[in-house]
């Protein structure tokens, strides 16, 4: 009987640690689904700075808050602190939902949001709206990243632009040939790269799959691929369950499918643009393109917890981050289009601005920004009920099998 | 003697005069534990699996229902990611058992004490280094032009890749001392006289070790057994490293806390492996493996 108590110990912790959160949450739902005119639990805006609390808790993508752990020359984490004071422990996530369930710890002061997180934290009450008038350096964000769908509610600001960029399509350039433009070399089932292609480990993919049969089955009548209506949203599951056998691994650690590109165990794939550059430094011929079909992709945005106990730091920070100078190194280091205004004129390769259409506020609105699916379809039909993020994620475990 | 003070001298002869006392303060603690952190885990677990969670904020919902044990014997992946999960538990705990016993025979038997002890070192020290470590070292052996690639090619055969098979792997070699360790144990408290009878008595070596050892071992396989059964059957980060685009019931729990943050779902297909753990457990005791341990 000692052996079974052994081996069961572990996952009686397991069982502890589902107990603890389980009952710690109440039963009250607040701001249910409600499309656009959902209200969010009464929270106010931090009214004046203090004195630096000497400590903050960042939740970020990989990328966003680099300390020099990565790599020596790459580092906004250390000037921050000398300037302000604040200690700051850096926290990655992978998807949006694992940032969406460590933002429910409590444990973080500042998250870096994307479009399918923001809005349930705002609707769970996990953030707090930020006074931007307590961020100088708001002034010099763009204007049409300012007050968006993803970032605010009734015109009440939940956090501040930070950038924008697409999910590309990624490939060996040793093993791929002819460059591909388009999707349908992940999603054809004649793929020539079947078993060599790598996929996003998250149920937002299915806007992929979405977004690809938006373009090449136009009598589904898709038009945002995150208002999917039962037929629709059949169509993009099958097509992924299609892709299945094509797929290698799917990713949700950039630095996993670094190595997989790397090695070649994967040739093809979805990637951000800082795993690109990652592969590449290390010397494996990679290269992206934004295909012919468009791609999906983020807006992000630094958001303040409302549990914070470091809210002065976590100002300090919202403005560190989105100043001209560090806003060009991370949108330069991960690869996308800073918020700043004033950060193209600080960006090491002077193009960087350009390559990434960085004011082009036309450019900007082709890209499918994740956001969080809703049973009110997003895209205004008000006769078909859409289906909901729980949906997709259920779906989502259906399609790996 | 006389630097005791009397306080405690009366304490201890009052403890030693009720022995029921003595032996209830001793076990508080770990019934405590027992008790609160694992029973009581298990129940919270169980009544957690009721609930469900709002699907937009994420906030878990206290109504009683079913609907999550619907979904989990309702929809064909739960039962397909189930009965390969269990594939994967049994595959391993043979592959460790072929691989344990042999090695185990002859430590126990063959091997002088001082190779004894050497090799009983051998077999722990892989567990000295980090679980992650290992399965990501077989991450890079199975990669499609890693050093399993390498030594194969020239016979014709390929690395199998990511996969099942590279999970079973992965899995047999981390988990093996922990099968190899009772085996071994349970060979040693074999007498040789009895397989030296059983020479005499005219049985040949098979018939000696199927009438004679395997018996008298079976106990220690099961305890071993029990080990990489369980073990493989909660494991969720070897397959997310070497498994490709498989998932096993781990995964399943692991993306329902982390990506879905549906912590109810999660409940519901963890009591799974308690359940698959019972039915196992019952059957070993029919066998009266149990008693021997």
């Amino acid at each position: 009987m000692k052996n079974r108590n052994l081996a069961l110990a572990g996952l009686a912790s397991v069982c502890l640690l589902v107990a603890a959160c389980g009952t710690s949450s109440t039963g009250s739902s607040p701001g249910a689904p409600g499309g656009q005119g959902f209200t969010p639990p009464k929270l106010d805006a931090l009214a004046q700075l203090g004195q630096p609390e000497g400590q903050l808790n960042v939740l970020a993508w990989p990328g966003y808050a680099e300390n020099g752990s990565n790599d020596p020359k790459v580092n906004w984490v250390t000037p921050f602190e000398q300037a302000t004071g604040c200690k700051v422990n850096v926290k990655s996530f992978g998807t949006s939902d694992e940032a969406v369930s460590l933002m429910k710890t409590g444990q973080y002061d500042v998250v870096s949001a994307s479009g399918d997180a923001s809005l349930r934290l705002i609707a769970s009450g996990d953030v707090e709206p930020v006074n931007t008038a307590l961020v100088p350096n708001y002034g010099d964000v763009y204007e049409f990243l300012k007050n968006k769908p993803w970032n605010s509610v009734n015109n009440v600001a939940y956090g501040i632009p930070h950038g924008w960029g697409a999910n590309l399509l990624t490939w060996r350039t040793d093993k791929v040939t002819p460059a591909p433009t388009s999707w349908s070399v992940m999603f054809d089932r004649n793929s020539p790269y079947a078993g060599k292609v790598i996929a996003y480990d998250s149920p937002i993919y299915i806007a992929d799959a979405a977004l690809y049969l938006q373009k090449h089955q136009p009598d589904l009548g898709i038009k945002n691929p995150y208002a999917l209506d039962d037929k629709q949203f059949q169509a993009a599951v099958g097509l992924l369950k299609q892709q299945r056998p094509l797929v290698s691994e799917y990713w949700s650690d950039y630095l996993k499918e670094s190595q997989a590109l790397k090695n070649g165990d994967a040739v093809l794939g979805t990637a951000w643009q800082v795993t690109v550059n990652l592969t590449k430094t290390e010397g494996s011929p990679v290269e992206s393109v934004l295909p012919s079909e468009g791609a999906t992709g983020w807006s992000d945005t630094w958001m303040v917890a409302a549990k914070s106990a470091h809210k002065t730091c976590a100002y300090k920070w919202l403005d560190h981050i989105i100043s001209p100078k560090v806003n060009a190194q991370v949108a330069e280091y991960f690869g996308e289009s800073p918020a700043n205004a004033k950060a193209c004129a600080e960006t090491v390769d002077k193009k960087h601005c350009d390559t990434y259409h960085a004011g082009d506020g036309a450019y900007a609105a082709k890209i499918a920004y994740w956001t969080t699916p809703i049973t009110q379809c997003l895209d205004g039909r008000t006769d078909v009920k859409c289906k909901d993020y729980g949906e997709w994620t259920r779906a989502w475990t259906e399609i790996k099998g | 003697m006389t630097s005791v003070s009397s306080p405690r001298r009366t304490l201890s002869a009052f403890l030693y005069r009720t022995p029921k006392l003595r032996l209830g303060i001793l076990l508080s603690a770990p019934l405590a534990w027992l008790g609160f952190a694992y029973l009581g885990a298990l129940a919270a677990l169980f009544i957690t699996a009721f609930w469900h969670t709002d699907a937009f904020t994420g906030q878990v919902v206290t109504e009683w229902s079913l609907d999550n044990f619907a979904t989990l014997f309702g929809d064909a992946v739960y039962r397909t990611i189930t009965i390969r999960t269990v594939g994967i538990a049994a595959l391993v705990t043979v592959v460790d058992a072929v691989i344990a016993f042999p090695m185990a025979f002859y430590m126990a038997k063959f091997a002088s004490p001082r190779a004894q002890r050497l090799l009983v070192i051998a077999v722990m020290t892989p567990l000295w280094a980090s679980y992650l470590v290992k399965a990501y070292a077989w991450r890079t052996m199975l990669s499609g032009n890693g050093v399993l690639h390498w030594l194969l090619n020239p016979f014709g055969l390929d690395s199998p890749g990511y996969g099942l098979s590279a999970t079973v792997i992965t899995l047999s070699y981390l988990w093996l001392p922990y099968m190899i360790l009772p085996i071994y144990a349970g060979l040693e408290r074999l007498p040789n006289s009895l397989v030296d009878a059983s020479g005499d008595l005219g049985a040949k070596s098979f018939r000696t070790f199927r009438s004679v050892v395997l018996p008298l071992t079976f106990p220690a396989i099961v305890a071993g057994s029990i080990f990489t059964f369980s073990l493989s059957l909660g494991d969720y980060i070897a397959v997310k490293i070497v498994g490709g685009t498989n998932q096993m019931l781990g995964n399943v729990v692991y993306d329902n806390i982390g990506a879905a943050n549906n912590l109810p779902f999660a409940a519901t297909v963890a009591t799974v492996p308690v359940v698959i753990m019972l039915v196992y457990l019952a059957a070993v005791r029919r066998t009266g493996a149990l008693d021997n341990l």
